[in-house]
C-alpha cells in the first residue's frame, strides 16, 4: 500500500495561456477517486517542489457518474473523475483537461458547443405546451422502451466526443452523443412527427456521414448509451429520408 | 428605471427551475435562467427511485385522497396542508405532461407507464424511469427549456452565481447581483419578479448524499436580506447511502419497494461474510419491528430504527456504523432492470456486485424539508391552493419566489420518498404561474427608481468579494466547511439533544467569526473557484445557524427532527382500543397543541430569531397518529 499519492497535472491559466505541469503529493487514502484528490489538493495547494500554487480548476458535481461534469483524461484515457479510483490507476496520475474542447482553466473546458448542437438537431419533442392534455404519449412497448431508456441516459459529458476521431474545434462534425439524440427523439410516437427535420440537419455537411465507424465513442461512454447502434439505425433512416426527399 | 418590457428572472436550472421557466415563457414572459453550471448537470439528475402519482393502475384502489393523506401523516402534519392537497390532485397531470416530453418512463408489458411501491405508503403509486428518474424528467424539461431558448425566449446565463437580491425602497425584489464564474465580475440585473430553484443544502453537513453545489447559498442570502426561513430543524436522513469519505451516494429507496430487505447480524460484531450468515442468525429489524409496512417505513422511522440498531444495541456490520441492504435474494435481471443505474454506482465505487454481496449502508443527510417559507392563497371553492393566484409560492419578499427544495411548503417534518421529484415541479409549475400573475398585476410607473438600489447592492457585493480576495487572513475556507459539516453530523444528527445543540451553536458562532479572517490560495479573477465556495461557506455557517437554533427550540419529537428526552412512545403491542393507546392518543393530542406549529425563523446581526405560525390543517384533521407497525 503506497503511502501517499502522486499526481501530474496539466496546467493552464486561461484559454490563451501556454499550459505547465505541476505535481502533487498528497496522503495515501483508501477509497480516494480523482476528485476527492483534487478537493485533498486544493485545501493545502503546495507542489511536490514545496511551492504554494493557485488551488486547480476543475468541473464536478454528483459525484456519482450521473451529471456528467467531471469529464477530463487520466492517464490519457477520457473518463469521469469521480468514479475513477486511485486504487486502479498507475501513479503518477496525469490529468488533463479533454483535448477536443477550448481550456477555460486547467482541467475546465468549455463544453457548449454539444448545448448548441442539440438546437441544430431539434433535439425535443414539440408539445402543445406543458400543461395536462388529460391524455398520456401513446403505449410504448417495453421492448422499444429498452433502447430509448438507454438513449436517454446520455449526459453530455462529451467522453465520446473526446475519444470519436472525426469531432474536434475545427471540424463540423456534430459527434456520435448528439447524433444519438437525434434517434431518440425520433423513436418518440410524438417526437417523430418532427423526423424529417432531424434527419435533414445530420445529412449535411458535419452529419452522421462523417462517421467512420470506429467504435471508440462506445468503449468509452460511462453509461454504456448505445451510441454505434444509434448511429446505424440512423444510417437506415438517412437512407430512407434520402428516397423520400427524391420521390416525395 | 421602468423596464419598458417585463422580464423575469430564475435562479437555479433543476427540476422547479425548469418548469417555472417553462410557465413563464408559455405566459409570455421571457426568462433569465442563471445557474452555476449547465443546467442539465443539475442535482434533480440524481433523483432516483421515482415520482409520485395515484395513478391506480395497479388494482391496489389507490386514491388522490390516499396520496393526500400519506403525505400529510408521512410529514407528521407539520405542512400546510391545502397546498398538498392541490398538488396531490395535480400529480397525474404532471406525469402525463412529462411523458408526452419524451421522459422513457418504465413500461408494463402492455405499454403503459409501470408503477412501483415507495416507503411510507401501503399503494403503488411511483413512476419511475429505471432507477434514474431525475435525471430523465431533468431531461424532459430541459429539452423543453432549450426548445423555447431556440426562439429566443429564455436567455441561459450558466456559469453565473446569484450573490444576492436587489430589494427597492419599498422592499420589493427588482432583480439580482450575480457573479460571473468565468471572469470574475459582478453585474446587477433588473428583474419583474425573480425566482429561486437553488435546491438542498447537504454541504451544510459536509458530506451528503447532495451534489457538491447543493451549498444553500442562495437560499441563505435570501434569508440575510429579509426572507423567513421555515422549519430549518427537519433534516431528512436518508437510511441507505453508501458512506465514502468525500460523499454518501443514495442507494434509493426503490431497491426496498422493490423487494430489497434491511439486515444485520443477530450476534454483535459477526465478521463473516453475508452470504455464510444463515437467515436465523440475520435480524431483519424493520420486518420485525414494523410488520405492517416492513421495508418500505418512512424515512424517518428506517433512519431512526438503523441508528437504534447500530448505536443502541452495538449491532452494526463488524461493529462498525453499517447495516445491510439486500438484494442478493431478487432474480438477476428482474433488479438489473429496475435497478440497474443504482447498482452501476455501487459497483464503481465499492467494486462489489450488489447482486451477488449485500450492500452496505448507513443513514446520511439527504433532504432539507425546511427552507424559505412561502406564501398561498386558499380557493374557498376546492379548499386547495387558488390556481394562478401571485400569492402562490412568494416568500416574506415582495417580488421574490422560491420553489423546489429550497423552499419549505410541502413535506412538514418529513418527506415520503418520490415526493420530492413531484414537489419540484409541481411547485416549479406554480412558482411560474404565480410570477407571471404577480408581473402581470404591477402597477409599474409608480414604482420606486430601481438605478440606485442595483447599483449600491452590486457595489456592497463587490466591496465583499474585494475583502475576501485582499485577506492575508489565516483562515482556509475548505477547512472551515469540513469543521462546519463535522459539528453539523455530530450534534444536529438523527438523534439530538439539547446540550449538544447548545454546544453546536456555539461551535458556529465560532465558525462565523473565524470566517472574518479566510484568506484564498486564489487571488486572481479568472475562474477563481475558492472565492465563490468562500463565500458559500460563510452562508452555510448562516444556515447552520438557523437549522440548529430552530432544533435547539423545538422540545419535541416529530418527524426527522428527535429529542429522544421528548420523545412520546407509542406503548409496546397495544393498539387502538386499548387504554394505554387511549392514553397515548390524549398524550399526543397535548403535546400537538404545544408544538403542532411551523418554525419561522428571521435573520438579525445577532443570529436568527425564531417565532412560529399556526399549520393550516383544514384537509386532514390531526385525529391519527403515525403509526406503521
Amino acid at each position: 500500500m503506497p503511502d501517499s499519492i502522486h499526481f501530474k497535472i496539466r496546467r493552464q491559466d486561461g484559454p490563451g495561456s501556454d499550459p505547465y505541469w505541476q505535481e502533487f503529493r498528497i496522503p495515501y487514502q483508501a477509497g480516494h477517486n480523482v476528485v476527492s484528490s483534487l478537493m485533498a489538493i486544493r485545501e493545502n495547494p503546495v507542489t511536490v517542489d514545496g511551492q504554494r500554487v493557485e488551488p486547480v480548476a476543475w468541473e464536478s458535481n454528483c459525484m456519482e457518474e450521473v451529471c456528467g461534469s467531471c469529464s477530463m483524461l487520466i492517464n490519457r484515457r477520457a473518463c469521469q473523475a469521480c468514479s475513477a479510483l486511485v486504487d486502479t490507476l498507475v501513479q503518477p496520475i496525469v490529468l488533463e483537461p479533454l483535448s477536443k474542447f477550448p481550456v477555460v482553466r486547467d482541467l475546465m473546458v468549455d463544453r457548449s458547443v454539444m448545448f448548441t448542437d442539440l438546437r441544430r438537431v431539434h433535439a425535443w419533442v414539440d408539445i402543445d405546451g406543458s400543461w395536462d392534455v388529460h391524455t398520456g404519449a401513446p403505449r410504448i412497448s417495453p421492448q422499444e422502451w429498452d433502447l430509448n431508456y438507454a438513449l436517454s441516459r446520455c449526459m453530455t459529458c462529451g467522453l465520446c466526443m473526446e475519444a470519436c476521431p472525426h469531432f474536434g474545434p475545427d471540424r463540423p462534425f456534430l459527434g456520435p452523443a448528439t447524433l444519438a439524440q437525434v434517434l431518440l427523439m425520433n423513436n418518440h410516437p410524438t417526437g417523430k412527427y418532427n423526423r424529417t427535420e432531424r434527419l435533414h440537419a445530420i445529412m449535411g455537411v458535419g452529419g452522421l456521414t462523417d462517421c467512420s465507424n470506429t467504435q471508440n465513442c462506445v468503449q468509452v461512454c460511462p453509461k454504456e448509451v448505445p451510441v454505434t447502434t444509434a448511429l446505424a439505425v440512423l444510417g437506415r433512416q438517412t437512407t430512407a429520408q434520402i428516397v423520400r426527399d427524391i420521390f416525395g | 428605471m421602468s423596464t419598458a418590457k417585463p422580464t423575469t428572472i430564475v435562479v437555479g436550472g433543476g427540476l422547479g427551475g425548469l418548469w417555472a421557466t417553462l410557465r413563464l415563457v408559455e405566459a409570455g414572459i421571457p426568462v433569465k435562467l442563471f445557474s452555476l453550471f449547465e443546467v442539465k448537470r443539475s442535482h434533480s439528475a440524481c433523483a432516483q427511485g421515482g415520482i409520485n402519482a395515484a395513478l391506480d393502475t395497479k388494482g391496489q384502489g389507490d386514491s388522490i385522497r390516499q396520496h393526500i393523506v400519506d403525505t400529510i401523516k408521512g410529514g407528521a402534519y407539520l405542512a400546510d396542508q391545502p397546498p398538498i392537497k392541490t398538488m396531490c390532485e395535480e400529480a397525474p397531470g404532471l406525469i402525463r405532461t412529462f411523458e408526452r416530453m419524451g421522459v422513457t418512463f418504465s413500461r408494463t408489458a402492455e405499454g403503459l407507464l409501470d408503477l412501483r411501491l415507495f416507503g411510507g405508503v401501503r399503494n403503488k403509486r411511483t413512476a419511475f424511469a429505471g432507477s434514474s428518474t431525475g435525471q430523465q424528467l431533468l431531461y424532459g424539461v430541459d429539452q423543453q427549456v432549450r426548445r423555447y431558448e431556440d426562439l429566443g425566449l429564455v436567455d441561459k446565463h450558466e456559469w453565473w452565481e446569484m450573490l444576492s437580491v436587489v430589494l427597492d425602497a419599498e422592499g420589493r425584489c427588482r432583480g439580482i447581483i450575480a457573479l460571473d464564474l468565468r471572469d470574475g465580475a459582478v453585474e446587477a440585473f433588473p428583474a419583474d419578479a425573480v425566482i429561486l430553484a437553488t435546491g438542498g443544502l447537504g454541504l451544510v453537513f459536509g458530506k451528503s448524499t447532495n451534489s457538491s453545489n447543493s451549498t444553500g447559498a442562495a437560499a441563505s442570502r435570501a434569508y440575510q436580506q429579509g426572507a423567513a426561513f421555515m422549519n430549518g430543524e427537519f433534516m431528512q436522513y436518508h437510511p441507505t447511502a453508501m458512506i465514502g469519505d468525500d460523499k454518501n451516494r443514495l442507494m434509493s429507496e426503490a431497491s426496498r419497494g422493490e423487494g430489497g430487505r434491511i439486515w444485520t447480524p443477530r450476534q454483535p460484531g459477526d465478521a463473516r461474510d453475508p452470504q455464510s450468515i444463515p437467515e436465523a442468525e440475520r435480524f431483519y429489524f424493520l420486518e420485525e419491528w414494523y410488520p405492517a409496512y416492513g421495508n418500505t417505513v418512512p424515512r424517518d422511522v428506517a433512519s431512526r430504527a438503523i441508528w437504534k440498531a447500530v448505536k443502541h444495541m452495538g449491532l452494526g456490520v463488524r461493529g462498525e456504523d453499517r447495516v445491510f441492504l439486500d438484494l442478493t435474494h431478487l432474480p438477476r435481471e428482474f433488479v438489473r432492470r429496475r435497478l440497474g443505474s443504482i447498482l452501476d454506482i455501487y459497483q464503481s465505487f465499492s467494486g462489489q456486485d450488489p447482486c451477488e454481496t449485500p450492500m452496505e449502508i448507513f443513514p446520511a443527510p439527504h433532504y432539507s424539508m425546511g427552507g424559505l417559507w412561502v406564501d398561498w392563497e386558499k380557493d374557498l371553492t376546492t379548499g386547495g391552493m387558488k390556481h394562478g393566484s401571485p400569492r402562490n409560492h412568494q416568500t416574506s419578499l415582495p417580488g421574490l419566489f422560491a420553489c423546489g427544495e429550497c423552499d419549505g411548503a410541502y413535506h412538514g417534518a418529513n418527506r415520503l420518498g418520490a415526493n420530492s421529484m413531484l414537489s419540484a415541479s409541481f411547485s416549479g409549475r406554480v412558482a411560474g404561474e404565480a410570477a407571471a400573475a404577480y408581473v402581470k398585476g404591477l402597477a409599474r410607473a409608480a414604482r420606486p427608481d430601481l438605478e440606485s438600489a442595483l447599483d449600491e447592492e452590486r457595489r456592497r457585493q463587490e466591496e465583499i468579494n474585494r475583502r475576501i480576495l485582499s485577506s492575508d487572513g489565516k483562515e482556509n475556507p475548505f477547512v472551515l466547511h469540513r469543521e462546519l459539516g463535522e459539528l453539523m453530523t455530530n450534534k444536529v444528527g438523527v438523534e439530538r439533544d439539547n446540550r449538544g445543540l447548545d454546544e453546536a451553536i456555539a461551535g458556529l458562532q465560532d465558525l462565523e467569526e473565524r470566517f472574518e479572517h479566510v484568506g484564498l490560495d486564489d487571488q486572481g479573477a479568472w475562474v477563481n473557484t475558492s472565492l465563490p465556495y468562500a463565500r458559500q461557506v460563510h452562508d452555510m455557517i448562516v444556515l447552520g445557524r438557523v437549522m440548529t437554533t430552530s432544533a435547539r427550540q423545538r422540545d419535541e419529537c416529530r418527524g426527522s427532527h428527535y429529542k429522544p428526552e421528548f420523545e412520546i412512545s407509542i406503548p409496546e403491542g397495544k393498539f387502538p382500543g386499548d387504554p394505554e393507546w387511549d392514553d397515548y392518543l390524549a398524550r399526543w393530542k397535548s403535546n400537538n397543541e404545544r408544538w403542532l406549529k411551523i418554525t419561522m425563523a428571521h435573520h438579525t446581526a445577532e443570529g436568527p430569531e425564531i417565532d412560529y405560525r399556526p399549520v393550516d390543517t383544514s384537509v386532514l384533521p390531526v385525529e391519527t397518529p403515525r403509526d406503521y407497525r
